[in-house]
C-alpha cells in the first residue's frame, strides 16, 4: 500500500476485490414508483431486524450459559445485573416478533402482488424458506431462559411433531433430544438457535439477496401509469428505507422500556404444568387448530389430520409460483386470490379466538 | 330345607360346601332387633372379613342347631360381657402376641394394659357401666380398621365419638366435669386444620388426651404433651425462666397463655405490653413487662419492615423491572420471623433480636434494591425519551435530505 489517504484505501481495496462493481450496480439500480411501491420496505426492514436479531443475540450469548442448572440463573443476570442487559435482551425478543410479522406482511404482499412469477420462482422459494427458518428460531428460543411456561409451551410444541405421520416418534425424539424436555433439549435448541439457524438463514438470505438484485423489483400488472416513474435505489429508497429502519427501532426501544421481557419462574420439570400454557402469537393459529380439532375425524385421528394439512398448506405455498400459470399473462387467478384470503382470515380469526380462551 | 339338603343340593351343581353357622342361621331371623342387628353388622366387621366368625369371640358351638346346645355356657359360651369384662374379652387376641401376628405382623397388644390405665377402666372397675371400654369407641358388631375413614375411630370422627358422652351434660353429670370440650375444640386451629385442611395428623382428643389411656394431661406434663408435635418451642419453653415460675402456680405450662381446647390461631398481638397482650395478664411492669415489650417491638418491626419490602418489590415488578432474586431472598427473612415467633417461648429478648437481626438486614436490602430498581426503571423512561427525540431529529433530518435532493433532481437544467 503506497498512501494512507482514504482514496488510495478505497482504490487497494478495489484493485483487489472490486468495490467499483458493487458502487456501479447500487448507482444503477432503480426503484419503481407506483401505489404498491410501500411493500417493496418490508424486503429491507426484514434485513434490518434480522441484523437486530444477530447483534443483540451475539451480545447475549456472553452471558447466556445453556444448561438447566444455569440458563435461568444467567437470564436472571443478564435482566438485572447486566448493565443494559434488560434493554439487549427486551428488543432481541421484541424484535423476534416484528421480524415474524413483517415476514408474515412481506410473504403476503408478494402473494397477492403475484411477484413470484417466472423469472422470479426462486426468489419466492428462497423467500419462503427464511419465513420458517425464522419460526424455528423463535421456538428454539422460547425456550432457552429455561422458565416454566417455556418448559411446558415446548414439552407441548415438541409432543405435536409426534403426530407426524410415520416420522413423528423420530421427529420428537430429534427435538428433544430423548423422550423428555430435559437439559439434552435445551442444549440441543441451544445449538439451533445459536448455530444451525443463522447459519442457514445467512446463506439462504444471501441467495435470495442476489436473485432480487439480478431479477430487480417485480412491478405488479396493475401498476400504473406506464412508463412507471422510477427513482434511485441510492441514495432516494435506501433513505427511505433508513427512515423505516430508525421508527422500527424507535417502536423497539419504546416497547423495551415500557414492556422489557418477563421471566417468570425458573422451569421445574417435576412441577405440574400451569394453567394457560399457550405457544407464541405467531403460533397460535396453529394450537388453537389443534385445540378445536375433534379427536377423530371420520377414520382419521384428529390432531394428525391438522397436522397434515397444516404440512401441505406449506408443501403447496413453496409451490405457488408453479401453480399459478396465467401469473406472466397478467389474468386474475380467483382461485388462488380467495385462497389467500382464506388463509389470511382463518389466521387472525384462529388467533384471536386461541388468545380469547 | 335341612343340613344335609342343603349339602346335596351344593354338591349337586358343583359348588363347594360352605359351613353352616347355626348363629347366623337363627340369629338373623330374630323379631328383636338387638340380637338379629349383628348378623348385618358382621357382613363389613374387621374380623368378619379375616374369616373370624361369632364363635371366635363368644364361644359355643355353632354346629349345633339346637340354641341351648349351641349357647351352652358349660361349654365357654359368652353373650354380652359386662362393662368391666368388655376389656379382657377383647384382650384374649389383642393382648396375644402370638396369635395377633398371625393377622398383622407388627401388632400393637399393649391396649388392654394401657386402658387399664385410664379413667375409664378404673371407674368401671368400680362399678361404674356407664365410662368407654373397647366397644364405645370402635363398635361390638361392624367394628372398622382405624384406617378406615368410616370407623368411628378415624381421625376425623374421634370427636363426634369422644362427644357422644362427653358432650353431654346429663350423662356426664356424676363426674363433675365440663361438657363444653367439644365445642371449645371445634373453634380451635387444631380442628381448622383437621377439618378445613384435612390434615391428619392435626391433633384431635386422643393425641392430647391418650387414647386406650385416655386421662386428662396433668398440669405438669402439658409441655410434654404439646411438646411432641410443638418440639422446638416446648425445649425453649422448658429453659425459660417461665418453667420455675408456671409450676409453682400449676397453671399448666402452654395453656397459661395458649388454652387446651380452644387454641385459637397465634398473633403477635399476643405479646407485648399493650391492653390485649396475654403477657400483661401477670406483668404489669418491672424486668418481664419489658422484656415483652422489647420481644414485642423486634418482631412487629419485622414484620413491618418485609411488608415494607414486599411493597417496593411488588411496585418495581409492576413496573417491569427484574427483582426476582430479591423477592425470593426476602422468603429468608419470612424464615427469621417465624424462627422468631418460635423463639418468643425462650422468653429471651436478647435471643430473640439475635434472630431478628439477619431478618432485618435481608429486609433493608429488599427494600433497597426495590428503591432501586424503581429509580431505574424512571431512568430508563427518561433514557428512552431522549432516544426518541434523538430518532425524530433523525428521521426528520433524513426526510428534508430526501426532500433537498429530489427537489435538487426534479429541477430543470
Amino acid at each position: 500500500m503506497s498512501g494512507t489517504t482514504p482514496n488510495s484505501l478505497w482504490q487497494w481495496f478495489d484493485k483487489r476485490i472490486g468495490l467499483e462493481i458493487v458502487v456501479n450496480a447500487a448507482r444503477e439500480k432503480e426503484v419503481p414508483i407506483h401505489r404498491h411501491t410501500v411493500w417493496y420496505y418490508f424486503g429491507g426492514m426484514t434485513l434490518f431486524l434480522f441484523t437486530v436479531q444477530a447483534v443483540t443475540g451475539m451480545l447475549l450469548l456472553l452471558y447466556y450459559r445453556p444448561s438447566t442448572e444455569n440458563a435461568f440463573e444467567s437470564v436472571q443476570f443478564i435482566m438485572a445485573q447486566v448493565r443494559f442487559g434488560w434493554l439487549i435482551r427486551s428488543i432481541h425478543s421484541w424484535s423476534a416478533n416484528l421480524l415474524v410479522a413483517v415476514l408474515f406482511i412481506h410473504l403476503f404482499s408478494v402473494f397477492f402482488l403475484r411477484a413470484y412469477r417466472r423469472p422470479r420462482e426462486l426468489t419466492w422459494i428462497t423467500g419462503m424458506l427464511p419465513l420458517f427458518v425464522t419460526l424455528a428460531f423463535g421456538f428454539s428460543g422460547y425456550l432457552l431462559p429455561w422458565n416454566t411456561i417455556a418448559f411446558f409451551a415446548t414439552q407441548v410444541g415438541t409432543e405435536v411433531a409426534g403426530v407426524v405421520p410415520f416420522a413423528g416418534s423420530f421427529l420428537v425424539r430429534f427435538l428433544r433430544g430423548g423422550n423428555e424436555v430435559t437439559g439434552a433439549t435445551l442444549t440441543r435448541f441451544f445449538a439451533f438457535h445459536v448455530a444451525m439457524l443463522p447459519a442457514l438463514s445467512v446463506v439462504i438470505a444471501g441467495i435470495h439477496l442476489l436473485l432480487v438484485q439480478r431479477h430487480g423489483m417485480s412491478v405488479p400488472f396493475s401498476a400504473k401509469p406506464r412508463p412507471l416513474k422510477t427513482m434511485q435505489f441510492v441514495p432516494n429508497f435506501l433513505l427511505r428505507d433508513l427512515i423505516g429502519w430508525l421508527s422500527a427501532l424507535a417502536a423497539l426501544a419504546t416497547l423495551s422500556a415500557l414492556f422489557p421481557s418477563e421471566l417468570g419462574q425458573k422451569a421445574d420439570p417435576f412441577a405440574p404444568a400451569p394453567a394457560g400454557i399457550r405457544p407464541e402469537w405467531y403460533f397460535m393459529f396453529m394450537f388453537q387448530t389443534l385445540r378445536v380439532m375433534p379427536a377423530k375425524i371420520g377414520p382419521l385421528e384428529g390432531e394428525i389430520l391438522a397436522v397434515t394439512v397444516f404440512g401441505m398448506a406449506a408443501g403447496l405455498l413453496f409451490c405457488v409460483p408453479f401453480i399459478d400459470r396465467q401469473a406472466n399473462t397478467g389474468r386474475k387467478n380467483r382461485l388462488l386470490l380467495l385462497s389467500g384470503w382464506l388463509a389470511v382470515v382463518y389466521i387472525l380469526v384462529m388467533t384471536v379466538l386461541g388468545y380469547r380462551r | 330345607m335341612n343340613v344335609a339338603a342343603q349339602l346335596v343340593l351344593l354338591i349337586a351343581v358343583g359348588q363347594a360346601p360352605s359351613r353352616i353357622d347355626s348363629c347366623v342361621q337363627c340369629h338373623k331371623d330374630l323379631r328383636d332387633n338387638r340380637l338379629s342387628a349383628p348378623v348385618i353388622q358382621m357382613q363389613n366387621d374387621i374380623h368378619s372379613g379375616r374369616g373370624l366368625s361369632c364363635v371366635n369371640c363368644h364361644a359355643g358351638d355353632d354346629k349345633q342347631s339346637d340354641k341351648k346346645r349351641a349357647m351352652d355356657p358349660a361349654a365357654g359360651f359368652i353373650g354380652k360381657p359386662r362393662p368391666a369384662d368388655v376389656a379382657p374379652f377383647c384382650g384374649k387376641c389383642h393382648s396375644n402376641a402370638e396369635f395377633m401376628r398371625a393377622y398383622n405382623p407388627a401388632p400393637r397388644v399393649d391396649q388392654e394394659a394401657e386402658y387399664k390405665t385410664s379413667v375409664h377402666s378404673k371407674r368401671v372397675a368400680e362399678g361404674d357401666s356407664r365410662p368407654a371400654t373397647c366397644i364405645s369407641c370402635h363398635g361390638s358388631h361392624g367394628v372398622r380398621a382405624v384406617k378406615d375413614a368410616t370407623s368411628p375411630v378415624y381421625p376425623t370422627r374421634v370427636v363426634e365419638t369422644c362427644g357422644r358422652c362427653h358432650v353431654d351434660p346429663e350423662y356426664m353429670k356424676p363426674y363433675k366435669i365440663p361438657t363444653d370440650q367439644l365445642a371449645k375444640y371445634m373453634s380451635s386451629v387444631h380442628a381448622e386444620a383437621l377439618f378445613k385442611k384435612l390434615d391428619l395428623s392435626a391433633p384431635t382428643c386422643n393425641d392430647c388426651h391418650g387414647n386406650h389411656g385416655a386421662v386428662p394431661p396433668g398440669a405438669a406434663s402439658v409441655a410434654n404433651v404439646c411438646g411432641t408435635c410443638h418440639v422446638r418451642q416446648s425445649g425453649l419453653f422448658q429453659n425459660s425462666p417461665h418453667k420455675p415460675v408456671f409450676e409453682v402456680l400449676g397453671t399448666g405450662d402452654c395453656l397459661a397463655c395458649h388454652n387446651n381446647h380452644d387454641t385459637s390461631h397465634t398473633t403477635d398481638a399476643m405479646l407485648g405490653t399493650d391492653q390485649q397482650a396475654i403477657c400483661t395478664s401477670c406483668h404489669t411492669d418491672g424486668a418481664g413487662f419489658e422484656a415483652a415489650g422489647r420481644m414485642s417491638r423486634a418482631i412487629s418491626l419485622l414484620s413491618e419492615r418485609i411488608g415494607s419490602a414486599e411493597a417496593t418489590l411488588e411496585r418495581a415488578t409492576q413496573v417491569g423491572m427484574e427483582v426476582s432474586r430479591m423477592t425470593f431472598d426476602l422468603n429468608e427473612a419470612r424464615n427469621h420471623l417465624i424462627d422468631a415467633r418460635v423463639v418468643v417461648h425462650s422468653f429471651s429478648p436478647n435471643e430473640l433480636e439475635a434472630v431478628v437481626k439477619p431478618g432485618m438486614d435481608i429486609t433493608a436490602r429488599a427494600h433497597q434494591q426495590g428503591l432501586q430498581a424503581l429509580e431505574e426503571a424512571a431512568f430508563r423512561r427518561k433514557g428512552l425519551a431522549l432516544a426518541l427525540v434523538v430518532i425524530g431529529l433523525a428521521i426528520l433530518a433524513i426526510y428534508l435530505k430526501i426532500r433537498d435532493i429530489e427537489k435538487v433532481s426534479s429541477e430543470p437544467n
